[in-house]
């Protein structure tokens, strides 16, 4: 066989130098790949400041934070966010009111009192249940939820607060239970045992000794809950209507900051429009928001974190 | 000095013992809430669905009429816009996920990265809506188009894939390098015949779950434009489009009672896809993942 040894070494060093290129590009490929991470950032901040102080260059920023009516239509439009705001904190409450005590039970029940055979069945379930899109969400909330309440109500309109708040909150159930659950069971069982060791039942360990342990983890993802609760689109887009107002009562058809802005994207409202620059002021205010709740739960999940 | 007073403690016992066995109750009623309503919420769409749900609602475009509208478009519109948000996502996702576990070093600029991640993961979806509308359909002159929307929910899931690859990457035992460094293989070499053979697995669940919640998003694309009401179907990438859930909406948003039917069908099509998807995730997890 003849060999051409000449050739090999050739080909070799030459697969050698591609070798090397890979090498060198291969590390800069990756960074790029991750500085498009940071770029999305830069252009969410972006793309929101420079369109909201167009927005200011029409309105002025004080009616805008302190003004109680939010009408961005036709000639006399004003453009006081607080309606918006206290819509979404509306919902926002009804969801915690639903979310905190069934999803913090729930993680309580499957870290301290769950058979494993349950618990096999209970936590799949919290995923498909975390897995549904909120549109169908939506839908169950217009077509189920508000129909039961109409029974229960008298003269409840068909677009409220209530209903779309209970199925926000129903969404963020499986959040917060297993988030909360992650907290408990990591707590180690040195600890549970020696609480029931000293006679506790179990609700005392879970309550007394558990709990607080994992209070941190606990806390954060009811935080976490409330920025879900903020973003939450589809759900209030569908069920609550869009009659921004500055009221308290649940049974009342609101609009939420990002209900508005998907009823102006969805009415064509023409570029380059105050109402049309609205949306992008709202979108801050929304986005402001849900940050702060964000860093909020990292920073009690890191802070009050205890070591064991 | 007082003894223990027996009875005083036997009464105290029977207190906490009986609220003992009542919270468990409770709390085992908390948690069997979720089931109760996912039941409610499949017997009710699956009820109301199914009857329209047949050959011709797969197979027309939408329409005035309740009894002739399908979702042709939309599952051509949902197919179109997977194709191009799965290869973006999951280069991008994944390639960071390769940086920061492989490549950077621990300094402020790798924290910052991760950080942004972490809080990119929570900015809510309509604000991706609003830098799509922005950037994509304006800014770069997509128009509405599938590119766009494609575009928009690859940057939507992107830290839920660098999350998942990131933790496929890290189960991997050291040895598996250090064997492979010791053969004489290059950094380059080791990731791409080692490490990415072994998290290959992790990062297509991780990945088809991303998919999974880009398939079910609205808000976004009903930002960016993605239409309702098309009577034909996708060409390329610069065609306008609609998903799935857009026509859901539409059909829910609809005051006629027979519409909200329509809109349970649409909403099998798109929960059939959705458990097609995760039982594909699961499988690959099960199959393919292997224990060190």
């Amino acid at each position: 066989m003849a060999v051409n040894v000449k050739e090999m070494m050739n080909e070799k060093k030459s697969n050698q130098h591609l070798l090397r290129i890979l090498e060198k590009v291969a590390p800069v490929f990756f960074l790029l790949c991750a500085i498009i991470s940071v770029l999305t950032t830069i252009g969410i901040i972006l793309t929101l400041l420079v369109e909201t102080i167009t927005f200011f260059n029409r309105v002025s920023f004080v009616e805008f934070i302190t003004g109680t009516e939010w009408w961005p239509f036709g000639e006399n439009a004003s453009y006081g966010i607080l309606p918006l705001i206290s819509g979404t904190l509306l919902i926002t409450v009804i969801a915690m009111i639903v979310a905190i005590p069934i999803g913090l039970a729930s993680a309580i029940y499957l870290s301290e009192f769950a058979p494993p055979k349950v618990r096999k069945v209970v936590k799949p379930v919290l995923e498909v249940l975390a897995g549904i899109p909120t549109i169908v969400y939506g839908f169950f909330a217009l077509t189920f939820v508000t129909p039961m309440l109409q029974i229960a109500i008298d003269d409840l309109p068909i677009f409220n607060a209530l209903s779309p708040g209970i199925v926000v909150g129903i969404m963020i159930i499986p959040m917060i239970a297993s988030l909360s659950e992650d907290a408990m069971s990591s707590v180690p069982n040195s600890i549970r045992e020696g609480a029931l060791a000293m006679g506790s039942t179990r609700l005392e360990v879970a309550l007394k000794v558990i709990v607080p342990a994992a209070l941190s983890g606990i806390i954060a993802s009811f935080v976490l809950g409330v920025s879900r609760a903020i973003g939450e689109t589809m759900i209030v887009s569908v069920a609550a209507g869009s009659t921004p107002k500055l009221t308290t009562d649940v049974t009342e058809s609101i609009q939420t900051m990002t209900g508005y802005i998907v009823q102006v994207t969805l009415g064509d409202a023409s570029y380059g429009s105050t109402t049309y620059y609205s949306i992008y002021a709202v979108g801050m205010t929304l986005f402001v928001f849900t940050l702060i709740m964000n860093l909020l739960s990292q920073y009690i999940s890191r802070r009050f974190k205890e070591d064991y | 000095m007082n003894l223990v007073d027996k009875q005083v403690v036997q009464n105290k016992m029977n207190k906490r013992i009986i609220s003992n066995r009542i919270m468990r109750q409770l709390f085992f009623l908390a948690s069997v809430f979720g089931i109760v309503v996912l039941a409610v919420l499949l017997y009710r769409i699956f009820s109301e669905g199914l009857p329209y749900l047949d050959l011709s609602f797969l197979t027309s475009f939408a329409s005035r009429f309740p009894e002739e509208a399908g979702i042709k478009a939309a599952i051509a519109g949902s197919i179109w816009l997977m194709a191009v948000t799965a290869p973006i996502s999951l280069i991008l996702g994944v390639g960071t996920a390769i940086y920061l576990e492989e490549y950077a070093q621990e300094n402020k600029f790798t924290r910052f990265i991760r950080m942004n991640i972490s809080n990119l993961a929570g900015v809510p979806s309509v604000v991706f809506g609003l830098l799509g509308l922005t950037v994509f359909v304006r800014l770069m002159e997509m128009g509405r188009s599938v590119i766009a929307g494609g575009l928009t929910m690859s940057l939507l899931i992107l830290p839920i894939i660098v999350v998942s690859s990131q933790e496929a990457i890290r189960s991997i035992p050291k040895n598996q390098y250090e064997a492979s460094f010791a053969m004489g293989a290059t950094k380059w070499q080791t990731i791409r015949r080692v490490v990415l053979p072994a998290a290959i697995p992790g990062i297509l669940t991780g990945g088809i779950l991303a998919l999974s919640r880009a398939i079910g998003e609205t808000a976004p694309l009903l930002m960016i434009g993605a239409l309702s009401f098309i009577a034909y179907l996708p060409e390329n990438i610069w065609s306008g489009f609609t998903v799935l859930p857009i026509q859901i909406f539409n059909w829910t948003g609809r005051p006629q009672e027979e519409f909200h039917l329509v809109a349970s069908a649409g909403i099998i099509v798109l929960l059939v896809i959705l458990l097609l998807m995760n039982s594909v995730a699961i499988l690959i997890r099960n199959k393919f993942s292997k224990r060190y």
